[in-house]
């Protein structure tokens, strides 16, 4: 029988996944940051930067991925993504507006409060979402624990 | 008449959900379950919805195969077998196949303008949004800024769905064992 051989050893794989990681991710962050003119927001751009890290994951190894991530940061994402959205409305209120009213962000061009609130809101969803889909890739890496007696 | 793309869409699509369900080897089907979101992202590109599709390929044909290929390392690697086939599941299967397409009868053709969903607050959020939010997407303003509450909602929604499977996968019960 033929050994199994790591994917990383797998030459195509390897050069058209490290040719691809990159444009994923800046794709990701095109959708994230664009997302008041094209299609997408927080949501989507979160799924693919979680598919682009988890690509890369999957090739080369959980390691090397968590050498860029490390799992403790990750599981500290998921809340913060959440903390960040909940933060703005927070900052709505203190600024004497309703809670998540952006315009009370900026009382001179309540237009532009909504801008600075959807970016910051739509960021908070993409830190969300990307922490959750990576934090879940690696604890399916994860070894199986043990049954507990 | 236009090349019938997502007729021939429909086709693959359908006959993919038979092969995937006539599978036994449960890593093939998975892998095909990938091809099945994909196609479905090609369906919702024809339609223009560009978002749902992006989160069609990433989440559906990307992250749910490897989810189910991680959840078949933890278990066998083929469906378990029926004896002989049973009538009554896939007369319930049917039936409510056969009512969801009854519902679909009533529903307004796909863009029809005179459907009850641009007629409700839709004209509304399209005059203000210039004005009020100045963001071209409306559809982001909408999300983001008009209906902000639910978008957090869903956000917690998916923190607490990502944090009740972390607990699962990973079995941190530390304050379980504190507690005896």
């Amino acid at each position: 029988m033929k050994q199994p051989r790591l994917l990383r050893e797998e030459v195509i794989l390897r050069v058209v996944s490290k040719a691809l990681v990159p444009l994923i991710l800046l794709f990701a962050l095109y959708v994230q940051f664009h997302g008041d003119f094209g299609p997408g927001g927080g949501f989507q751009a979160g799924v693919i930067f979680a598919a682009g890290m988890i690509l890369y994951g999957l090739i080369f190894g959980l390691a090397n991925l968590q050498r860029v991530w490390p799992p403790r940061r990750v599981e500290l994402g998921i809340g913060l993504g959440v903390m960040l959205y909940a933060g703005v409305g927070v900052a709505t209120m203190v600024r004497g507006g309703r809670f998540l009213a952006y315009g009370a962000l900026d009382p001179h061009h309540p237009v532009h409060g909504q801008h600075l609130g959807i970016l910051l809101v739509e960021l908070g969803v993409g830190i969300t979402v990307a922490s959750t889909l990576i934090a879940i890739f690696y604890a399916l890496g994860r070894v199986p624990p043990e049954p507990r007696g | 008449m236009p090349f019938p793309v997502d007729a021939i869409l429909f086709v693959f699509l359908l006959t993919m959900a038979v092969v995937i369900a006539r599978r036994q080897e449960l890593f093939s089907a998975a892998m095909l379950t990938g091809l099945f979101s994909l196609l479905s992202a090609g369906l919702f590109t024809l339609m223009d919805a560009l978002d749902v599709a992006f989160t069609e390929a990433a989440v559906g044909a990307g992250f749910s195969t490897i989810l189910l290929l991680g959840a078949l390392t933890r278990t066998t690697g083929l469906e378990y077998q029926q004896r002989r086939p049973r009538t009554r599941p896939l007369m319930i299967v049917f039936s409510t196949g056969a009512a969801l397409i009854y519902g679909t009868l009533d529903m307004p053709h796909f863009g029809d303008p005179a459907a009850a969903i641009h007629h409700h607050v839709t004209p509304d959020y399209l005059a203000r949004t210039p004005v009020e939010i100045d963001v071209p997407n409306v559809v982001t303003a909408v999300l983001a800024s008009y209906r902000g509450y639910d978008t957090l909602g869903e956000t917690m929604v998916i923190f607490v769905g990502g944090v009740g499977v972390l607990l699962v996968l990973t079995g941190r019960w530390r304050w379980r064992r504190r507690v005896r």
